[in-house]
């Protein structure tokens, strides 16, 4: 498979995210639309990785090929400990001003 | 066409229309449950690529635990299809005229570079459990524990936020 495949993939679930962000209103289908970026960089972090495991210049030491996926395995433990904090966030938001639309704080006073 | 070109084209499509359904659904649970399966398809991704560890970790954490945690907030506020907030009609155009530019340009940006590399699928060891787990103990053993740091202060630092302040009453 071309690697532009994949990265037209990534681009696509990127641009998916960023429209859901730029769209919506809710809170926490904004934050959702940033996992999925997040997942989209992913995907295109291990495919990139697969890439290099093609070349010759790998060959000889494996270790390089799978730096990307612990990449991406590190990306993986930053959002789960990201997602934690920023739900609490939006549960105290909630219950501050009862609902979850983001206009809602488009000031800082009050 | 190949059966591994299908496979792509099929996870491909599978992600795209979810996640567009992701954010073009009226109720936030059906978001929550497009979102899913769209990192069900990521993850068949990564096992057509090879990487079977990630696409495990990618299904018990960000399927199982990720998800089940935004599902969990978005039944405790009670948010349905009624309660959602409606953005301006112009302004949502506006959105997605920004968002498909972006798209478009990049795509075109990346379709006028000549590179020819091909991706590995189905074979290569690199995504395996073994060496990974080699390399990131080998190699990466500090971030590794560093990771554990930030996972106490992400723990302690959701309590404080959620916890109800005593000061206002």
């Amino acid at each position: 498979m071309d690697i532009k495949a994949y990265i037209i993939l990534a681009l696509t679930l990127f641009s998916i995210g960023i429209i859901g962000v730029l769209v919506r209103r809710n809170a926490i289908i904004i934050f959702m639309c940033v996992e999925l970026m997040l997942n989209a960089v992913n995907l295109l972090l291990v495919a990139f990785s697969k890439m290099h495991a093609m070349s010759n210049f790998t060959k000889a030491s494996p270790d390089f090929a799978s730096d990307a996926q612990i990449f991406v395995f590190f990306i993986m433990v930053v959002a789960a400990a990201e997602v934690s904090v920023g739900l609490a966030i939006i549960v105290m938001m909630y219950r501050n001003v009862h609902t979850v639309d983001v206009n809602f704080l488009n000031r800082l006073k009050n | 066409m190949n059966l591994t070109s299908i496979i792509f084209l099929l996870l491909s499509l599978m992600a795209v229309g979810s996640s567009l359904m992701m954010i073009s659904s009226k109720s936030p649970v059906h978001s929550v449950l497009w979102l899913i399966v769209v990192f069900f398809a990521i993850s068949g991704h990564y096992i057509l690529l090879n990487a079977q560890f990630l696409a495990i970790v990618n299904i018990i954490v960000y399927a199982g635990a990720i998800m089940v945690l935004f599902l969990f907030v978005v039944m405790l506020m009670n948010l349905n299809a009624e309660t959602e907030p409606i953005k301006n009609y112009r302004l949502q155009l506006v959105g997605i005229v920004a968002g498909g530019t972006l798209l478009l340009i990049i795509i075109y940006a990346v379709m006028k570079i000549d590179v020819e590399n091909l991706v590995e699928m189905k074979v290569g060891d690199a995504g395996l459990i073994k060496n990974l787990g080699m390399n990131l103990f080998k190699n990466y053993v500090l971030p590794f524990e560093i990771s554990s740091v930030l996972f106490l202060s992400a723990m302690i630092g959701a309590v404080v936020i959620g916890k109800k302040d005593e000061l206002s009453k």
